[in-house]
């Protein structure tokens, strides 16, 4: 086994259900990611790609085919999480309403085995906050349900800031905020990259960003990975139709997108 | 009457429970014609859903307004209380398409009940009766091409992003509102939804259902599509009002600007291009603010911006709030 890969899945299936209730979430999906590379995971609603970010996560484990991460499958979670870290859909199901955003920031240093001290801790949790654009003394003393959607997907990454994990999933970290400040959190995650030599996975339904992010873009559909490549090869050259439609209904200024 | 809305000077205030005022809107000007599709942009927090609140007259505390006036088909809607705004505004004359379709729809109800709900609640005059209202919802629901029976029935969590968002736009204009104002409509939807959603709301101009669309969104490229006249919102004002391709392929106010210039693309040549990133935050409006909102932030500001306030003006055949765009 090489050393710098990180994730290596081979043949993975995933089933919810039941029965005659059976779906597929992911279906023979192989793949591997290497050390400090970002990699994006795109596709439609319910093409399955949550569900591959969970199994990184070690949240679902798959239920046949071998997923391991640096060689070795994914047993004790609590010991997973010390090095792969998330940053989820849904801001507001992320934070607990009866504590201040600083002291969950504060709290998630936690999880680390090696906890920093006291006085790192803080100035950790400003350094972050600086980077996703907001004034520590904005969030002074605010609650979950003060925030905005946008504000709230910031705290989270401003959580994965603090924390420098080594690995970082990202599902649709920037569904939330606009265009301006999704342009400086893109930065901030290639930054991250650049400086730190973090792996990112990157789950997103627009093709565009994760062509401006990654170095390398898996297309999803079905629960199928049907397209995997370079960003150029898979923008430029599309061979799967799937790819063509993902292309097709981005909202582009300079191309004709629907008949009115 | 030649213009089916008309608001002129709409200032809206929040008074917190401390009895501060935070200005989130502030002289917002302008009409719209019968057929007309206005697009608004800006970022979070500048008062775009605030003034959707304006815009119907439903002013619910702590939301007040501070002056102005906004007329449907010549009618004022300033002064209302709540109740009177929804027996005899809300989906009749301005009806609005909620930002997240999941917590607009009550998830104990079946989408049948709930629509149904709106018809009830605005035929007073005329009592219907149960299997009536169902006639008339499946007659409704029938023209937006979905499966009519499998929607109605069902509880919202059974149903898909899309179909929920469908559902919604469907009972939103039931009852054939003169304007429909489209909070975000899309944004929770990946790319491929968004584009049947939008379809939708095409379908339903062209059959007639509604013909005037106010449509809200950050996503300025989506507007080019959908929009004939787009608004660009900062910190509350109009900064740039202008024809949809005006103000996408040549924005003139620096916001603007920067905004297009954070559109990120798939176009070939683009992966080395850097997005326009705005450093810094909107100021508060909870003081009065002295000069151009955008000074602090702007990337070609002179000294003076920060002294002398700015008005719309005409450059290049659409408004612009800044005193130096060319």
């Amino acid at each position: 086994m090489q050393n710098n890969i990180i994730f290596s899945a081979q043949n993975i299936n995933k089933f919810f259900g039941h029965g005659r209730k059976r779906v597929c979430a992911v279906n023979d999906v192989s793949f591997d990611i290497t050390d400090g590379e970002i990699v994006s995971i795109v596709g439609g609603s319910g093409c399955g790609k949550s569900v591959l970010a969970k199994i990184m996560l070690g949240l679902y484990s798959p239920e046949s085919g071998s997923f391991l991460y640096k060689g070795k499958p994914i047993v004790n979670t609590r010991d997973h999480w010390n090095e792969v870290q998330s940053v989820f859909q849904d801001p507001f199901g992320c934070f607990n309403q009866f504590f201040s955003i600083r002291t969950q920031l504060k709290d998630a240093f936690g999880i680390l085995k090696n906890k920093p001290s006291k006085q790192e801790v803080d100035k950790r949790v400003d350094e972050a906050l600086l980077a996703v654009n907001v004034k520590p003394a904005d969030i002074e003393g605010k609650y979950p349900f003060e925030l905005s959607g946008g504000q709230m997907q910031r705290m989270l990454l401003a959580r994965i800031f603090a924390l420098k994990p080594k690995v970082l999933i990202a599902d649709e970290p920037t569904s939330m905020v606009d265009a301006c400040v999704r342009a400086n959190i893109l930065d901030y995650l290639m930054k991250l990259k650049v400086e730190l030599g973090m792996t990112i996975v990157f789950v997103t339904h627009d093709i565009g960003l994760a062509y401006y992010v990654s170095d390398r873009i898996f297309i999803m559909n079905d629960a199928k990975i049907v397209e995997a490549g370079r960003p150029e090869d898979v923008t430029q050259n599309p061979k799967s139709p799937h790819t063509v439609r993902l292309l097709e209904d981005i909202p582009d200024i300079n191309r004709e997108w629907i008949k009115k | 009457m030649s213009h089916i809305l008309e608001v002129k000077d709409l200032s809206l205030h929040y008074l917190t429970r401390f009895g501060q005022k935070i200005h989130a809107v502030t002289d917002v000007s302008f009409t719209m014609k019968q057929g007309e599709i206005l697009g608004i942009a800006g970022e979070s927090g500048c008062g775009k859903s605030t003034l959707v609140n304006g815009l119907m007259g439903l002013f619910i505390p702590p939301l007040y307004p501070t002056g102005g006036e906004v007329m449907v088909n010549g009618e004022s809607l300033m002064n209302r209380t709540p109740q009177d705004v929804r027996r005899n505004i809300l989906s009749q004359k301005v009806s609005m398409i909620p930002q997240g379709a999941f917590n607009a729809l009550n998830p104990t109800r079946k989408i049948k009940d709930i629509a149904a709900d709106v018809i009830a609640a605005h035929s007073e005059a005329h009592k219907l009766s149960k299997p009536e209202i169902y006639a008339r919802l499946k007659e409704r629901f029938d023209l937006f091409g979905m499966e009519t029976e499998h929607i109605l029935n069902s509880y919202p969590i059974q149903l898909t992003a899309g179909e929920r968002q469908r559902s919604v736009i469907g009972i939103s204009t039931l009852l054939n509102p003169k304007v429909v104002i489209a909070d975000e409509p899309t944004s929770a939807l990946d790319v491929t939804t968004q584009k049947v959603v939008i379809k939708m709301i095409f379908d339903l101009l062209e059959k007639n259902i509604f013909s005037t669309m106010i449509f809200i969104t950050h996503e300025l490229p989506l507007l080019r599509h959908v929009a004939h006249n787009i608004a660009i919102m900062y910190a509350g004002e109009f900064v740039e009002y202008g024809t949809a391709t005006q103000v996408v392929h040549d924005p003139r106010h620096p916001y603007t600007k920067a905004l297009m210039g954070a559109m990120l693309s798939a176009d070939a040549g683009q992966k080395n291009r850097k997005p326009t990133t705005i450093e810094g935050a909107p100021p508060s409006l909870a003081k009065s603010i002295k000069g151009c909102r955008f000074a602090e932030r702007c990337p070609s500001a002179r000294p003076e911006c920060k002294e002398k306030d700015q008005h719309m003006r005409t450059v290049g055949e659409r408004l612009v709030r800044c005193d130096y765009a060319e």
